[in-house]
């Protein structure tokens, strides 16, 4: 079995996998961080959704041979005390429901944050094509806001406004 | 509600010094004749309530948390009768019990309403034993010292903190009758708290089924007859058993396992395996052949389900007849966490982790299936990714025990997901014929509803009779067997028959010539709470449909409709109104969703808002979406891109109104969803004049000529 190396929230590991391996299956049963969620395998979904060099991608699709040198970033590394503006948005907007594809929801918003400072509902809807069975899309959307600091400013722009 | 209860349910479980206050549930037994010669009462306890020398309340949730919220608001309810600070509520999940909680099983909305009486009374019997401790230490009378956030406080000002009372109070016993609280009265109960779980689930350490990591287990993906009902015939294992990581190859009757030391080696060797199948009798099977079934069946009178007066001779001498067939289709359940379980089988014993919403379901499956007595059988619930009652059957349980057994030692058998969209037990298909009959004055005289189904009676009538004063309906059915198997869908009966009965209702309002709100308003003289609901969801929403010149509603924009429904189920009672607008390629937008629910005496609106949230996620996905179809004897649909869900970007926005109640206690995980696809449907009807009368809504079926 080959050897591939491979940086996980800052870590390094070598893990002796089949190449075609995905890395959410390396994630789960080879490193042991159950974090980020097997939906659908094939992409569809994005609870598997974790960074890869910053970018938010689909854990489920991409192979371990693939991944030499990168650095990946899951749902356990986001932040070391669940500090992540995106995960402090979420926990003030009591995002959750079942709360399973939550970790690739909030991974695809730390990205598009990270992208945009300041995403509209388009831009939200756009690039977090997530699947959520329970339907929590409103407060994901008004968590994203929140953590982007724009609901703030509104609200803020509003009375010192009219 | 200020009832003194007067069961002797509570037992102390534990007055070992320094081990603090520590209360369970007495049940009845069968060596407890005595209670079981009481009267039947609803009797769902589901708490356990331990107060620590630290101050810390731990109450044990025996319902399992799928997102509703039952691991906050059924702590809340205990919380609020024993006064307790509630950043010091801890909650633990409870393994399954035969009696000790009573059912554990998770469906039917229920939690809230089956535990409220029990759970008031847990906590309040705490209270009493803490404030009669303080009265004790404090030598004075108990009526001069109150409760308040986690402490006992004196007239005198004086104050000790449970923590402090809990030990002294573990030695007294317990009372045999306790106050509740009025309503009026209550402090965290109608408080908008935030869920209790929400920390743990947005840092990935939240424990979902597939989350559970035990000591030297294996992972295992089954291979199944792809025939409902199918069994393995021969199977050859040779190049899966080459699979690097392939530990064994297993026959489970309906399936063979392949078991290795990861979820992938397990995939990658379940594809190198060759089944041959023994698929049964269904193998012919397909949509249309069951649609056939239906079709056939309803020429002839069906068993009558409810019926009142006589249906027939009156619409046969109606003024007006009105008819139409509604036709619904499967629909897959589609959980986020496909099905999985893991478990350990021992010789004399088993262990099991599953994400179940039956645990005793779970428990007695895997005694049955061992030979094992309940007792040697532990079934600890972790969170659920998503049940809306699927995980009310406990064939994925079945699995994982068949398999840890076969290869002794401890399994975790995960389904993919195309496993989960093909072996579902999906939400009937229904064929239903309706006929309604109005008098000369444009009101309803007959109700006709004559529903073909598969197999499930219950799930395929359920919800069926119209709350609507109409003097003559009949109901009746055809129960037919189709070989694919059904189950509890987020709803259940009514999530098909909501849509059928205030669909037909809305055709008669039209057939009628009245406003659809105003007719069904003067239909409900039987149901005020849902009149109430029906009236608040019409003010709230700018009601009436088109224009503001009969009677001052809201104008709007062109080419957006808007439609109402009204249900009751689940002890709760709900209108929506839609406001929905139609592409010229005949695409629905769904613009807003106007909700207001009587759901009795609030717990927590936050929990209420967003279960009313997702219900209308969930119902979009069968009313818009796609449908689950038959051939050859199998599902077709096998992921999200053939059944596929709605996106954020399809969400309405939704508005919920909860209306202030002093009725009995209601659900809320389900009633959202009945009224969702009729309201939908009418706003459709609104803006464009086409009625909808099969699901999913097609655009198709609405595209501009």
């Amino acid at each position: 079995m080959p050897s591939f190396s491979l940086t996980v929230n800052g870590k390094k590991h070598t893990v002796d996998v089949d190449p075609e391996t995905p890395l959410l299956w390396v994630l789960r049963d080879s490193i042991g961080l159950t974090g980020t969620k097997y939906g659908c395998g094939q992409g569809y979904c994005g609870s598997c959704t974790v960074h890869v060099d910053g970018e938010a991608l689909r854990s489920c699709t991409m192979a371990i041979e693939s991944l030499a040198g990168k650095k990946v970033t899951t749902i356990e590394g986001l932040s070391p005390n669940s500090n992540h503006p995106v995960q402090q948005a979420w926990i003030a907007v009591d995002v959750p429901q079942c709360g399973y594809c939550q970790p690739g929801q909030i991974m695809a918003a730390a990205a598009l944050l990270s992208e945009k400072s300041s995403p509209s509902d388009e831009d939200i809807e756009a690039s977090m094509n997530l699947i959520c069975r329970c339907g929590t899309y409103n407060r994901i959307r008004e968590a994203v806001h929140v953590a982007s600091g724009a609901t703030k400013k509104k609200e803020l722009g509003q009375k010192g406004g009219k | 509600m200020n009832a003194i209860l007067n069961r002797r349910d509570f037992i102390k479980v534990s007055s070992v010094a320094g081990s603090g206050l520590i209360l369970g549930f007495h049940l009845p037994t069968k060596e407890n004749e005595a209670f079981r010669a009481e009267p039947a009462v609803e009797f769902f306890p589901n708490a356990f309530v331990k107060i620590d020398p630290s101050g810390t309340v731990t109450i044990s949730v025996a319902k399992s948390e799928m997102g509703q919220g039952v691991r906050t608001s059924l702590p809340m309810i205990v919380a609020e009768e024993l006064d307790a600070d509630w950043s010091k509520v801890r909650i633990e999940q409870a393994d399954a019990h035969p009696t000790k909680y009573g059912s554990q099983s998770t469906g039917g909305s229920f939690s809230v309403r089956g535990s409220w009486q029990m759970l008031r009374q847990a906590g309040a019997t705490a209270r009493e034993m803490l404030l009669a401790a303080a009265a004790l230490s404090w030598n004075v009378d108990k009526s001069s010292c109150r409760a308040d956030k986690g402490f006992v406080v004196h007239s005198s000002g004086r104050k000790l903190s449970y923590g402090e009372l809990a030990d002294a109070a573990g030695k007294l016993s317990v009372p045999t009758s306790v106050q509740l609280k009025d309503n009026k009265d209550f402090k965290i109960l109608g408080k908008e708290l935030p869920k209790l779980d929400t920390p743990e689930k947005v840092n990935g350490s939240a424990i979902f089924g597939t989350d559970v990591r035990v000591k030297g287990m294996l992972f295992a993906s089954i291979e199944k007859c792809p025939v409902f009902g199918g069994k393995v015939k021969s199977f050859d294992a040779t190049k899966a058993k080459a699979v690097s990581g392939v530990k064994d190859v297993v026959s489970i009757e309906n399936g063979v396992a392949v078991v290795a030391n990861s979820t992938y080696a397990a995939f990658k060797g379940r594809e190198a395996l060759s089944v041959t199948w023994d698929e049964g009798q269904w193998a012919n099977q397909n949509s249309a052949s069951i649609k056939k079934m239906f079709e056939d069946a309803v020429k002839q009178k069906g068993s009558v389900e409810d019926y009142d007066g006589d249906a027939e001779e009156a619409f046969a001498s109606a003024a007006t007849k009105v008819e139409a067939v509604y036709e619904v289709p499967f629909a897959a359940h589609a959980t986020m966490e496909p099905m999985n379980c893991t478990a350990h089988v021992q010789n004399d014993r088993c262990e099991i982790w599953a994400p179940t919403q039956a645990p005793q379901g779970a428990q007695n499956e895997a005694a049955r299936i061992l030979g094992l007595p309940l007792d040697k059988i532990t079934v600890h619930v972790t969170l659920l990714g998503g049940g809306f009652g699927r995980r009310l059957n406990s064939d994925y349980v079945q699995d994982a025990v068949k398999v840890s057994k076969a290869v002794n030692a401890p399994v975790q058998v995960i389904w993919k997901r195309e496993d989960d969209m093909q072996h579902d037990f999906y939400r009937p298909a229904t064929y239903n014929v309706m006929r309604g009959g109005l008098d000369k004055n444009g009101w309803p005289v007959a109700w006709l509803h004559r529903v073909a189904g598969p197999s499930s009676r219950g799930l395929v009538v359920g919800g069926s009779t119209p709350q609507y004063k109409i003097p003559n309906f009949l109901i009746d059915s055809h129960i037919k067997e189709t070989g694919v198997p059904i189950g509890a869908w987020r709803s259940v009966g009514p999530s098909q028959n909501g849509w059928v009965v205030e669909s037909f209702i809305d055709e008669l309002a039209f057939a009628a010539k009245k406003d659809p709100f105003e007719f069904r308003r003067q239909l409900l003289t039987k149901s005020p709470r849902l009149k109430r609901a029906l009236e608040v969801a019409a003010e709230k929403s700018g009601w009436p449909a088109r224009t503001t010149q009969s009677g001052g509603g809201k104008p709007l924009a062109k080419g957006i409709g808007r439609g109402i429904a009204a249900v009751e189920a689940f002890g709760s009672s709900i209108a929506q109104v839609a406001e929905v607008s139609v592409e010229t390629d005949g695409t629905v937008k769904i613009h807003r969703i106007v909700a207001a629910v009587d759901c009795g005496p609030v717990v927590n609106p936050n929990t209420i808002r967003a279960q009313l949230e997702s219900a209308v996620a969930y119902a979009m996905s069968a009313a818009l979406k796609d449908e689950i179809t038959i051939d050859k004897g199998r599902t077709v649909q096998s992921n999200f891109h053939d059944y596929s869900m709605p996106m954020m970007s399809e969400m309405p926005k939704v508005e919920v109104h909860i209306i202030p109640s002093t009725e009995a206690v209601g659900g809320i995980g389900e009633p959202g969803l009945p009224p969702f696809a009729p309201a939908v449907c009418n706003a459709i009807f609104a803006a464009t004049g086409k009625r909808i009368r099969r699901l999913p809504i097609r655009p198709e079926d609405l595209k501009k000529a």
